[in-house]
């Protein structure tokens, strides 16, 4: 929404405040300025100059020289600009001065100064200037012609300021308003706060009745079928129309609200949108058939030309204003085809209703079609303020001689609104906010906002423009805002005292991220959603479990249209990114979400799992991964008995190198080199290794507890063992029986040769073990090791392995 | 007797002080000393020497075999520490030479800003919770005063999954799962992913990072709020650090307010950073609405709250001065490693 501070000013005569300060304080209670434009910012030293002689320049084919008057003297000025003509009024920027910028509409920051010089060797005192270089544009003048000076016509000044005579001594300010306040979205409304904040008088003038003898109730008649939708219908009635150029000072109002004068009529309808932020539409009354309106919903595909000539397909939730035979209007979006007003129109009709926000939201939606008067629709609008519009708009129309208003108005208004009545509760306000003031002090900013306090019952009675208006926070608020947010006291909340901590999942992810990063690994962030390829890319079978994945129904497109069931296309995306970009020894990891429905269509939430994944690429191999894997199971207590599986064969993994981690015969993640293709896939020319562990299954079992064991009094014995087995056989496998067999004795199994070789034969492979003995209360002996020993070989030979010699 | 003992000492002494490495001094002292050393040969001939002589010669052997004893550690000592000091005078290292350090990887921006949020409002006694990124319309609008075909919806440009399931706009929804736990007082701060269907550039994200903090209790007041964002400010922005509310709307607090802190760049003077404003809006907050105090349960005649919300991002990237979004989630190492 912007304004500009005259228009604003018609309504709080009393205002007088720098652009700055008005920023500031508006700001403060709640209608945020986003910013303001001096219109006059770059212009300096412009005056109304008439041009008394024209004369050939003797060295240039495309300039003349002019002799111009400027009120207390005449000087020279050479133009090159082609519609100059002896008895021309336009801007002359004067030795010194300033223009906004170029004849091309180019604007120079600063602003471009003028100086007294030598065109071609003929001296020249100023400039004489085009819209353009005054910083506006043929879009806000447009009697400003294609190329060339401005005609200020024959009733400017001559001598006088020019910038004031073409309205641009004003400040044009930005606001952001806010959804609540439906009443801001107009001048008025801005002016009413801007008169709060100011404490200044808001002066709302009368309107002038309107009208000639006839009535339009006698001429038009309207039947509001869809009450739910039209909770009131305003028609009023224009005769002998004279389309005309709107007059200057309601062109220039347009302009700076960022709206293109058009005609007397729309700019008429425009101009009370801006200030009463009601929208209206007129009708070409000739083309109302049986002159008669009716509005109702529309047919199941019914399909209807807007005003801007598109076919639109309807639906029957959608409101149309029709006549006695067909559609003439999509209710508070857009008129039709076949009402529009044209240049020849004789008669019109002036609508101004209230429609059901929701529904116009609905409708703009559904057709695709947001204008500036359903924008104001959607917030829901006061019925009463459609009354006021309507007949300033015809005001104008007298006014502006654009046609003689017929009497009367067609008012279909069914079921009036009652007037809000709230109590008046001053200690409940002060006891939300923490402030202590006065009763007198409410009731004065309140009185400015025309919220009326009546003493016999102890209420506030609320105008219908204040729909946000409806319990005690919301008048606190108000409070509040007047009061000054500023001034409102800074305490921190009383009370029972809680205990800071972080969720356990959360404290668990934060070592995962301690683990991480102590081994190297930076923490890398990417998107929940991603593109359905990344299941053919990460060579998942068709028929996947993977695959079913939640859809989003308006994606930003198909790369990013399902929520990822799998983090590995993400880490390699992200790896992908870093060695394209030649960056070497890449470790990322990533703790976020996957997103596994639970049945698709998803009829309830899905179980959004963490996972806590690695990736690498550069330097390390499996089991510098698998080391990162354990160092996590270690800090968060749960080391010790996790076991390693190759057999489950991941698609997008190394079909040699991958295992499942179980922990506790539950699989709780999986680790392995990346599949070659998949890298060729993501355009990866190095080996990648990657882990994956399912969060919620460790953030169940994680244990920070700690106890001290002691350390351990008595001596070590140490074995050390050669085997040889079959080379299919897992080192875990044959680790597994020695701990099985070892039992609490056995302080440690550690590999310390692995040898495949004729030596040892084909097929075959040659292990060693060294394991270490201890008990707490006392010094083993050599007997106790040897028994042991006996049941570790036995287990061993289950695997086929024979003991070295 | 006493002549010869002499002899032997003053001999000995002369080539113990001459000798310049240890290996010799061994030899000195066996000379003299040891088993068929020559002193240990003066007390083999005691048997020649008169009896009531021989305590005095035994003294006066005993005295010269401590004197060649003192001055061979003495020698013994002064060389070891002579080759001590050679040795360290051949092991000075260029301590300018590079460093080895160990490869320790980083923490995104992200991380690192949430980390300092949690820090301080952890300290004040703050749960950190977390709640659904996928979540039901009820939570994510109605809960929080946003009827079906509120205006606010559309604002918000949520993605859907159906008609029920949306992706989170806002961890407001995180505030009405706790108070549904109907556990009072409540102080938590939510951290978590939101989506809204931003197209991606430098200065939008279809997903982004929320903290939400909510607090409910008898007598919670606006400058309860007022005092407890100050804090936040001064610490995450520093002691000098001055805020200023402005009043907003969103539908789920009333009143409302959005934050600005004085820029820390500059320190409220205006400049490129908070575009001569002096001033940076950080984040949105209110008093909880009764009628979302009230859908959940909670009596608001008897408990108010506040509750406010801050955009992770923008925090991350106006204190790192990271100026273009897209970085966030590019996750380049050249990047991350700068946190």
């Amino acid at each position: 929404m912007n304004t500009a501070l005259s228009w604003i000013k018609s309504f709080v005569p009393d205002l007088d405040c720098t652009a700055q300060e008005y920023t500031d304080a508006m700001t403060l209670t709640g209608t945020k300025v986003e910013g303001f434009e001096r219109l006059d910012e770059d212009l300096d030293k412009i005056v109304v100059g008439q041009v008394k002689k024209i004369d050939k320049h003797p060295d240039a084919d495309k300039l003349v020289i002019c002799q111009v008057d400027i009120g207390d003297r005449q000087i020279q000025i050479v133009t090159g600009a082609p519609n100059v003509y002896e008895g021309m009024k336009t801007p002359v920027c004067l030795d010194g001065g300033r223009v906004a910028g170029g004849h091309d509409g180019s604007r120079t920051p600063g602003g471009i100064k003028i100086k007294k010089g030598k065109l071609r060797g003929i001296d020249s005192e100023g400039m004489m200037c085009s819209i353009e270089e005054l910083g506006s544009s043929r879009d806000y003048y447009p009697d400003a012609p294609e190329s060339g000076l401005y005609d200020m016509g024959k009733d400017a000044v001559v001598g006088s300021d020019a910038i004031e005579a073409l309205g641009l001594h004003d400040v044009v300010f930005e606001y952001e308003i806010t959804s609540n306040r439906v009443d801001c979205y107009s001048i008025i409304g801005i002016a009413r706060e801007a008169a709060a904040t100011f404490r200044k008088d808001f002066v709302l003038p009368d309107i002038k009745p309107t009208g000639n003898d006839e009535n339009v109730n006698d001429m038009v008649s309207v039947d509001v079928e869809a009450g739910d939708l039209c909770k009131r219908y305003c028609a009023r009635m224009v005769k002998n129309i004279k389309l005309a150029p709107s007059p200057e000072w309601m062109q220039r109002r347009l302009a700076a609200s960022g709206i293109r004068p058009i005609n007397n009529i729309v700019d008429i309808t425009n101009y009370v949108m801006e200030e009463y932020g009601q929208p209206m539409h007129a009708y070409d009354y000739d083309t109302i058939a049986g002159h008669k309106i009716v509005v109702r919903r529309a047919a199941d595909k019914e399909v209807f030309c807007t005003l801007d000539g598109q076919d639109r397909t309807l639906d029957s939730s959608m409101l149309m204003i029709c006549d006695g035979e067909k559609a003439i209007g999509l209710a508070g979006i857009m008129g039709g085809e076949n009402s529009k007003i044209t240049d020849d129109v004789k008669t019109m009709l002036f609508e101004a209703a209230c429609f059901d926000g929701a529904n116009i939201r609905v409708s703009a939606k559904k057709v695709g079609l947001r204008t500036d008067a359903s924008g104001k629709f959607e917030k829901g609008l006061d019925p009463y303020n459609a009354e006021a519009a309507i007949n300033r708009a015809c005001e104008l129309i007298e006014e502006l001689g654009a046609g003689e208003v017929v009497g009367g108005m067609v008012d279909v208004f069914p079921v009036k609104p009652e007037e809000k009545v709230l109590p008046f509760e001053p200690d409940k306000y002060n006891k939300l906010l923490g402030t202590d003031v006065s009763s007198d002090d409410m009731l004065k900013y309140f009185g400015k906002l025309e919220i009326r306090y009546n003493e016999s019952d102890n209420t506030l009675r609320i105008p219908s423009f204040r729909q946000d208006l409806l319990r005690t926070c919301d008048m606190a608020e108000e409070v509040a805002r007047f009061y000054g947010y500023d001034k409102i006291p800074v305490t921190l909340p009383s009370g029972e005292s809680t205990s800071g901590k972080l969720s356990f999942k959360l404290r668990v992810e934060s070592v995962a991220r301690e683990v991480a990063q102590f081994c190297g690994f930076s923490q890398s962030m990417n998107y929940s959603f991603e593109s359905p390829k990344a299941f053919d890319k990460l060579l998942v079978p068709e028929n996947s479990d993977l695959r079913q994945a939640i859809r989003i129904l308006n994606p930003l497109g198909q790369d990013f249209s399902i929520m990822k069931t799998q983090a590995l296309n993400g880490m390699l995306t992200s790896l992908a990114t870093n060695y394209n970009r030649k960056n070497k020894n890449v470790r990322l990891y990533e703790i976020g979400n996957i997103y596994i429905p639970k049945a698709l269509p998803l009829t309830e939430l899905p179980d959004e799992r963490t996972q806590f994944t690695l990736g690498m690429y550069g330097d390390g191999d499996f089991f510098t991964m698998k080391g990162v894997v354990e160092e996590f199971f270690e800090k968060v207590g749960l080391d010790g008995r996790i076991t390693y599986d190759p057999e489950d064969k991941k698609p997008f993994l190394h079909p040699g190198r991958q295992a499942d981690i179980i922990y506790d015969g539950v699989k709780v993640g999986y680790l392995g080199e990346v599949h070659p293709q998949v890298c060729e896939n993501y355009n990866i020319g190095d080996r990648v290794y990657y882990a994956d562990i399912d969060m919620p299954y460790i953030v169940e079992h994680a244990c920070f507890d700690k106890k001290y064991e002691g350390i351990a009094k008595f001596p070590t014995s140490t074995r050390d063992i050669s085997l040889v087995v079959d080379k299919q056989v897992l080192i875990g496998t044959m680790e597994n029986a020695i701990i099985k067999k070892g039992g609490k004795l056995l302080e440690s199994c550690e590999l310390f040769d692995i040898y495949e070789g004729e030596q040892v034969g084909a097929g075959k492979k040659s292990v060693a073990f060294s394991l270490v003995f201890r008990a707490k209360d006392r010094t083993l002996s050599d007997t106790e090791i040897g028994e042991i020993m006996d049941k570790i070989l036995a287990e061993l030979t289950k695997l086929g392995a024979v003991l070295r010699q | 007797m006493k002549e010869k003992l002499q002899a032997i000492r003053e001999k000995a002494i002369e080539k113990i002080k001459s000798c310049d490495n240890l290996d010799k001094l061994n030899e000195i002292r066996v000379a003299y000393l040891g088993k068929k050393g020559e002193l240990t040969e003066v007390l083999k001939g005691m048997k020649d020497v008169a009896a009531e002589e021989r305590p005095k010669v035994g003294a006066m052997v005993n005295d010269t075999r401590t004197a060649i004893e003192e001055k061979l550690e003495e020698i013994k000592n002064n060389l070891a520490n002579a080759a001590r000091e050679a040795k360290l005078k051949k092991e000075v290292i260029d301590v300018t030479l590079p460093a080895k350090r160990n490869i320790v990887g980083h923490s995104h921006p992200n991380t690192v800003a949430l980390e300092e949020v949690e820090r301080i409002f952890v300290g004040m006694g703050y749960e950190v919770v977390e709640g659904p990124e996928v979540e039901y319309d009820y939570y994510n609008f109605e809960a929080l005063n946003i009827p079906a075909n509120h205006p606010a919806k559309d604002e918000q440009d949520t993605f859907y999954i159906n008609s029920n399931i949306v992706l989170r706009t806002q961890t407001s929804s995180t505030q009405v799962h706790e108070m549904e736990k109907g556990r009072i007082p409540i102080r938590m701060i939510a951290p978590g992913r939101v989506f809204r269907s931003d197209e991606v550039d430098a200065t939008h994200s279809p997903s982004f990072h929320q903290v939400e903090g909510l607090v409910i209790d008898k007598n919670i007041t606006f400058s309860d709020l007022k005092g407890t964002l100050a804090v936040f400010a001064k610490e995450l922005f520093g002691e000098q650090t001055k805020v200023k509310f402005r009043p907003h709307h969103f539908p789920f607090t009333e009143p409302s307010a959005e934050m600005d802190v004085s820029c820390f760049k500059c320190g409220g003077k205006g400049c490129r950073f908070c575009k001569d404003s002096g001033w940076i809006e950080i984040l949105g907050c209110g008093m909880v609405h009764p009628h979302v105090l009230e859908m959940s349960g909670i009596d608001p005649e008897e408990y108010t709250g506040f509750a406010f919300g801050i955009g992770l991002e923008r925090i991350a990237l106006l204190k790192y001065e990271i100026d273009d979004m897209r970085l966030l989630y590019e996750n380049d190492i050249r990047f991350l490693n700068q946190f």
